[in-house]
């Protein structure tokens, strides 16, 4: 089996404005994303060979970006892997262009959540009438959260003051996000009294429902100097599916996710990361809820098993701290536009790679992971990326 | 009069009689004086039992059924005869659905008696003539209902929902029966006192000293008196009389006028803390009656609508304690206080919710999918593997742990206990009575977790490792068909015995 490592580089990344986009319709933010993925990467839609777009519940098939870009008569699918179905784009593009079949492609993700008079994500269906009847994603991270607190022996109190903390950084660095859905700091005793969602989980421990579409142009590695002069290389993607849902699997512990820890492992093997916590400068992961990052630290080896709380009480994470972890405000700051997501996080070590993060630049930030985590979960993504090509 | 030919020369315990018992009190209890201060009117006192917003007739016999079933091999169930006056479906059999639900045999009789508050003792009669016929070994009796009075009218606060389930069947060399059955007599009389038109949500009737004076009293009067006559029974010999009644006080007349003492012969009617509750109320006495009953007591049983159904029990043994049977006494103290009549006005969907409020889920479903599902979705059933033994809901095809192919036992989880592995509380969900509890079951039955809502809790009492059992309850009408499934609730009306 080869390494993905060093073979595909990313040349140009655009992301629309997050936010409750009552003015823009799903066209228009792929158009918005996409024409800045252009300008970046100094392209003309022509040189576009193939393409995937990512999207959840707002379009089908490959004319969902056809129609608005005009892509003329090229191979365009559409991807669809629950929450991580934006780094699904960015993936089957990077392997489009591994195969040799392709020089330059775009990947493209987009959400239109803000149409469905429904303030957050629907609640869970499936395929069965009644399995999932009355669960929301709220609820399913809720469970962990009350697992995590009970496995640590915390009431309720105490574990929320720990899980502010992460909602509070978030929010800090999404202040430095000009097009994050929220540029607002939140104190800790605000976090604590915002209103219940799904206990123990209140409202500033949720991601908000956001709208946004975000873009890559990624070409041969090979060839990416001839498009500029700080290409990014994808060093890994690594992607797992659970063969079960974890809440109906005997044992299962509620406080760590085999998907976070397969995607993670393979992507490692791949950039030949030993230890992610001192090799890893800056990560982007999926923070739809608080307690979810608490667990990614663990699963993704930033933190020991456990013990993640103890670096959150340190500050790790902070955009001072040892491993700056979502410096863009994350899912907390950007919302979750499905599809959108995963190219979004991208986005956002790509930039930081480049050191062209603005105010939340990680000084010398050479490799970045981005990861994004789907389901109750049970599809995960982890992509490392570096912006030397190694030899 | 149709009177019964009991052969007596058939020993008591191979006669045919009532083999096991069970009851359903759903948990919200309503106090009385809240519906009277909604409206500005008198309490009539005391408290009515209300069903939960995910019950209704099918789900309350169910239950019941279980009860009764506890400790009964239900492959020696012959029949369901279903009965009442609010079946969820006006084309459908529910005794089918319930036989489904309780994983009897399918080559058995099912049938419904709809209609009128006699149709529980009127299935009663049904079964005794099945069994005495032969048709079958024994039949299951389940009655239920959750009749609703017009908003503000008594009825309102006199009516409760319940339900109660009877196996009928003959005493056999390893089969004891709880009591037998040795004479009855039925009588029918035309006449409006109560009713309810196909088209009418709410019960009606005509004026109150008809319906009590000509239609419930002089019936019952009358034709019980013409059973102890024919049974040759004497007041004195009257152990318990089982009256249905349809308020605090006219039983008591009916029994004073036989010459019984209200108050040492008289089963309490429980209109005072459950309520009148139609087809089921004869058999939710009668069950009760069965709880405290000793061997050799002589039952008098009356159910009333449009005439009477008398029967004649004698006690021959104690009713078993087995573990998990709730039976009406632990399920009158398992209760919670429904804490405003809005939330009765909800769960029985007399207003609208805002729409922003409703339960935000999809209602999504299909004949054909249900059908497939069956097992799973009606029976809770998961799947062993034969290979490494491990147990996961629902069935899976291919073991997840060693992907073994179709190989494999179905287990049934519902009637398997569990405990609370984590939960949440949720407000987003909405519904009418937020927040919305989820909760991870694991089940005694090989740690099975089970994802899936909770019913029937006050949410501040739900933390982890709580003990909690399985109950069937309506989900929500996708594809405009009442969707059933399982919810978990804290273990109910536990009698502290050993238990799955």
């Amino acid at each position: 089996m080869e390494s993905l490592k060093d073979k595909v580089a990313i040349v140009g990344m655009g992301i629309s404005k997050f936010g409750e986009r009552w003015d823009a319709s799903s066209e228009d933010m792929i158009i918005e994303a996409v024409y800045e993925a252009y300008e970046d990467a100094g392209v003309e839609p022509s040189d576009i060979q193939a393409a995937w777009v990512g999207t959840l519940r707002s379009g089908e098939a490959g004319v969902t970006i056809a129609d608005p870009l005009k892509l003329k008569n090229i191979p365009i699918t559409r991807v669809e892997n629950w929450c991580v179905t934006g780094h699904e784009a960015l993936r089957n593009a990077a392997l489009g262009i591994a195969s040799g079949l392709y020089d330059v492609v775009l990947a493209v993700g987009f959400e239109k959540l803000k149409d469905t008079g429904f303030p957050g994500l629907g609640t869970g269906r499936g395929t069965n009438p009644v399995y999932q009847a009355g669960a929301t994603a709220p609820g399913y991270f809720a469970n962990i959260a009350t697992r995590y607190f009970h496995d640590h022996g915390w009431d309720n109190e105490r574990g929320k003051k720990i899980l502010a903390k992460i909602s509070v950084k978030n929010h800090h660095n999404g202040t430095m996000s000009p097009k994050a859905h929220f540029q607002k700091e939140v104190t800790i005793d605000e976090v604590l009294k915002a209103p219940i969602i799904s206990s123990p989980l209140g409202l500033l421990d949720c991601c908000p429902t956001t709208d946004g579409a975000a873009a890559a142009i990624l070409c041969r590695a090979d060839l990416a100097s001839s498009f500029r002069s700080d290409p990014i290389f994808i060093k890994g993607i690594g992607l797992s599916v659970d063969p079960m849902l974890p809440t109906l699997r005997p044992g299962f512990d509620y406080v760590g996710f085999d998907a976070n820890r397969n995607a993670a492992r393979q992507a490692y093997e791949q950039a030949g990361v030993k230890n992610p916590r001192e090799e890893i400068d800056v990560a982007t992961v999926h923070d739809c809820f608080t307690i979810t990052e608490m667990v990614i630290y663990e699963d993704l080896g930033f933190s020991p098993a456990g013990r993640g709380w103890e670096d959150v009480e340190a500050g790790t994470f902070t955009l001072e701290g040892d491993l700056p972890v979502n410096t863009d405000g994350g899912l907390k700051a950007f919302g979750h536009p499905v599809g959108a997501t995963g190219l979004r996080t991208a986005h956002e070590i790509y930039k930081q790679l480049q050191g062209k993060a603005g105010l939340r630049q990680v000084n010398d930030a050479q490799i970045g992971l981005c990861h994004t985590l789907g389901g109750t979960p049970q599809v995960a993504c982890v992509a490392i990326l570096g912006n030397t090509k190694g030899q | 009069m149709i009177t019964n030919k009991v052969d007596r020369k058939t020993k008591l315990d191979k006669a045919v009689g009532i083999v096991a018992a069970g009851a359903y009190i759903p948990i919200y209890r309503l106090p009385r004086s809240s519906i009277a201060q909604a409206w500005g009117a008198r309490s009539i006192g005391g408290e009515r039992s209300v069903a939960n917003h995910d019950e209704d007739s099918i789900t309350m016999a169910v239950e019941a059924a279980r009860d009764c079933l506890n400790g009964v091999n239900r492959d020696t169930i012959g029949g369901v005869y279903f009965a009442s006056t609010t079946a969820p479906y006006n084309e459908k059999g529910c005794a089918t659905l319930i036989s489904a639900v309780l994983g009897l045999s399918t080559n058995i009789l099912t049938a419904d008696f709809a209609h009128s508050i006699r149709s529980g003792t009127n299935a009663l009669l049904a079964a005794i003539a099945a069994v005495e016929s032969g048709q079958a070994d024994q039949i299951l009796v389940v009655a239920a209902d959750i009749r609703m009075g017009y908003p503000k009218s008594v009825d309102e606060q006199m009516f409760g929902d319940a339900a109660a389930a009877i196996v009928v069947g003959r005493g056999t060399s390893k089969r004891k029966i709880l009591a037998s059955i040795d004479g009855f007599l039925t009588h029918a009389d035309e006449l409006n006192d109560v009713w309810r038109r196909d088209i009418d949500p709410f019960v009606r009737s005509w004026e109150d000293r008809w319906v009590i004076d000509q239609g419930y009293i002089a019936n019952m009067r009358e034709t019980v008196k013409a059973l102890m006559m024919k049974e040759e029974i004497e007041p004195r010999g009257v152990a318990k009389a089982v009256f249905y009644s349809p308020n605090l006080r006219s039983g008591v007349s009916v029994a004073k006028s036989l010459g019984l003492d209200p108050e040492t012969q008289l089963q309490d009617s429980l209109i005072a803390s459950v309520g009148a509750c139609g087809s089921a109320q004869t058999l939710l006495l009668l069950v009760a009656a069965l709880e405290s009953a000793k061997p050799g007591d002589r039952l008098l049983v009356a159910g009333y609508g449009e005439g009477v159904d008398a029967f004649h029990i004698r006690v021959v043994s104690q009713i078993d304690q087995i573990g998990g049977r709730k039976g009406v006494d632990g399920y009158l103290k398992s209760r919670l206080t429904l804490d405003t009549y809005q939330k009765y006005v909800m769960f029985r969907g007399l207003t609208s919710l805002p729409p922003e409020a409703r339960l935000r889920v999809f209602e999504y479903s299909g004949a054909t999918i249900t059908w497939r599902l069956r097992n799973s979705i009606l029976r809770l059933n998961g799947s062993r593997c034969n290979k490494c033994d491990s147990t996961v809901f629902p069935v899976q095809r291919i073991c997840y742990v060693c992907q073994r192919r179709d190989d494999y036992i179905e287990v049934p989880l519902a009637d398997h206990r569990g405990k609370i592995f984590t939960f949440s509380l949720d407000n987003l969900a909405g519904g009418v009575n937020p927040p919305v509890v989820k909760g991870v079951v694991e089940s005694s039955e090989g740690q099975t977790r089970i994802d899936c809502l909770m019913t029937d809790c006050d949410p501040k009492e739900i933390k982890v490792d709580l003990p909690v059992e399985m109950t069937f309850r309506r989900m929500h009408e996708g594809a405009d068909m009442y969707n059933y499934y399982w919810k978990a609730r804290p273990v109910r009306g536990d009698n502290g015995l050993s238990s799955k």
